[in-house]
């Protein structure tokens, strides 16, 4: 039997489990995929636990409930690959051979890289929402706050889903507002970037968005620590903020494991051919989702395109073939804007987000770069799709090359 | 795109004077343009933006995080050699496009 060894059951692994026990022999592949947790969470459910609109319960999920029948799940911590050898060795030593291998071991946050941050305050006044622990913590901090200086701070890039900083500030605009203390709650958005968001359009748009709601933008501001006694956030130019409540997005990294492997740069992120998707160091290697050190976005959404590029290459390599499928950077997400509103943006390696809009088959058109009410129930159509058709890698009804048709150039 | 003479050579600049074409890069264009804000470039700072180019060429995404991790200096020291928006000014005076390590 030959061998297919998938690293991590998030999203991205699990979706290419689903797709590739479909395309291979059952008599001629084993397939097996291997993540340290029991659990899957559904991480852009994240963002509406703060503000109480989802409980833990609405973003769990047992992750074998995703993982098709004749793939084996095996629930351990991975040590490293030995890619000169076709090996993955696991935390208790078991050593297993593959003939191709799929790295899908996603990034996470890291706080413990700025000095103050991960402190006395930390789970108190400072808070994180990239995480289950983080998010509820901040949901009861909310319950009881009385007001005062909400600070939002991207620590570095790249980070998830680049746009949740920016919806959560707009949500807590409008749940403050529906508390009836929003004259009491100063909110400042702080980050390295020079403006609201990466791409120069998206940036004018998403930033006139946050004047109108009367949040503070401090743009090139690079943290550098938290000064827990003073509660400031200090930049290695010796800027500061003061705040009461710290939302804090820590840098990312991917998992150290990567780095045992040889396998990755200075971040942990994995060295990716961004078009073909594959290891640049070994050929039998294929990389999806967020550990890929691909120049777009890493959320969920890129996941699901880019799924269809590996398993095509995948096939391509499995029979000896040159690769035929290349990724162009496809990104695609709904940004919501407090009240029951939202926007999406999509975009790709060489066109930036533009206006106009999205033609969605069946539902759609759905507003590009402006607040509609159709794209806040997309985001929450997005759960729903998530568990239901993308992770079990069924067809979804966007195709994953960018297309121009609908957006004003 | 604008066109503008560095050590005399015209260069192809874009919107914002990032170099188009990084080959056409010559390390006494590097002087001129820091020099055009009053700044004198070392052998630190060149160690920096041949850091940069590297990074650049191997198609690899640049942050300041990772000049800070390059052993030549730290971030600090980073800010105090380009001092401002750093991360903007040595990728300007080393000749590649400005960063987009923000997606
Ligand atoms: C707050 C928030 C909001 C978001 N909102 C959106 C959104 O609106 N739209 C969107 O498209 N995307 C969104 N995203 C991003 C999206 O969730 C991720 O891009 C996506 O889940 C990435 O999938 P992945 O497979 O690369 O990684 P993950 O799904 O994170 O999976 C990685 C897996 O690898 C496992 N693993 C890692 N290292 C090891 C090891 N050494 N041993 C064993 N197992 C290991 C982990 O346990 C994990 O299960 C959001 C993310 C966050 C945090």
């Amino acid at each position: 039997m030959k061998k297919l060894l998938i690293l991590g059951a998030g999203t991205g692994g699990t979706i290419m489990a689903n797709k590739m026990r479909k395309v291979l022999e059952r008599d001629e592949w084993e397939i097996t995929i291997i993540d340290q947790f029991k659990t899957h969470y559904y991480q852009p459910g994240f963002l509406f636990i703060p503000f109480g609109f989802y409980t833990k319960q609405d973003v769990i999920k047992s992750k074998s409930d995703f993982i098709p029948i004749g793939v084996n799940f095996i629930q351990s911590k991975i040590d490293k690959v030995d890619g000169d050898n076709n090996k993955v060795i696991l935390q208790d030593g078991e050593v297993l051979n593959y003939d191709f291998l799929v790295i899908s071991t996603g990034v996470r946050i890291v706080p413990e890289e700025t000095p103050g941050l991960k402190d006395k305050l930390w789970h108190k006044n400072v808070f994180d929402f990239y995480t289950i622990e983080g998010a509820m913590a901040l949901a009861e901090f909310f319950k009881t706050w009385k007001g005062g200086e909400l600070v939002l701070n991207i620590a570095d890039n790249p980070i998830k889903c680049p746009v949740a900083p920016l919806e959560f500030v707009m949500f807590a605009d409008a749940f403050f507002i529906d508390r009836g203390i929003r004259d009491k709650v100063n909110i400042t958005f702080v980050t390295p970037m020079e403006g609201a968001f990466t791409k120069p359009r998206a940036s004018k748009v998403l930033g006139g968005m946050l004047k109108e709601k009367n949040i503070n933008v401090v743009p090139d501001f690079y943290l550098e620590s938290v000064d827990n006694d003073k509660k400031v956030i200090r930049s290695y130019d010796e800027k500061e903020v003061p705040f009461d409540c710290l939302v804090t997005i820590p840098v990312h990294m991917g998992d150290s494991m990567v780095k045992r492997s040889g396998l990755g740069d200075d971040m942990n992120f994995v060295l990716t051919d961004k078009f073909h998707l594959n290891s640049t160091k070994f050929d039998n290697i294929f990389v999806i989702g967020d550990s890929a050190n691909l120049p777009t976005s890493k959320a969920g959404s890129v996941v699901h395109f880019a799924s269809e590029v590996v398993t095509e290459n995948l096939m391509c390599a499995i029979e000896g073939r040159p690769l035929t499928a290349k990724f162009d950077g496809h990104s695609n997400c709904y940004i919501e804007t407090g009240h029951g509103m939202g926007a999406l943006i999509d975009f790709n390696y060489d066109t930036e987000p533009l206006p106009g809009s999205f033609p969605f088959p069946g539902i759609g058109p759905f507003g590009l770069l402006k607040e509609t009410r159709m794209n806040h129930y997309g985001k929450l159509m997005f759960r729903w799709m998530y568990w239901h058709i993308l992770l079990k890698g069924k067809e979804m009804p966007i195709p994953s090359e960018m297309y121009m048709a609908g957006k004003e150039v | 795109m604008v066109q503008k003479e560095y050590a005399g050579k015209v260069i192809e600049l874009d919107d914002n004077g990032y170099f188009t074409n990084p080959d056409q890069w010559t390390k006494e264009m590097a002087k001129e343009m820091a020099k055009e804000n009053g700044e004198e470039l070392t052998d630190k700072h060149f160690e920096v933006l041949e850091f940069i180019r590297k990074k650049i060429k191997s198609g690899e995404s640049l942050t300041i995080r990772s000049i800070g991790k390059s052993g030549i200096t730290d971030i600090k020291g980073f800010y105090k050699l380009f001092p401002g928006a750093p991360l903007k000014k040595a990728t300007l005076y080393a000749g590649v496009s400005k960063p987009s390590s923000c997606v």
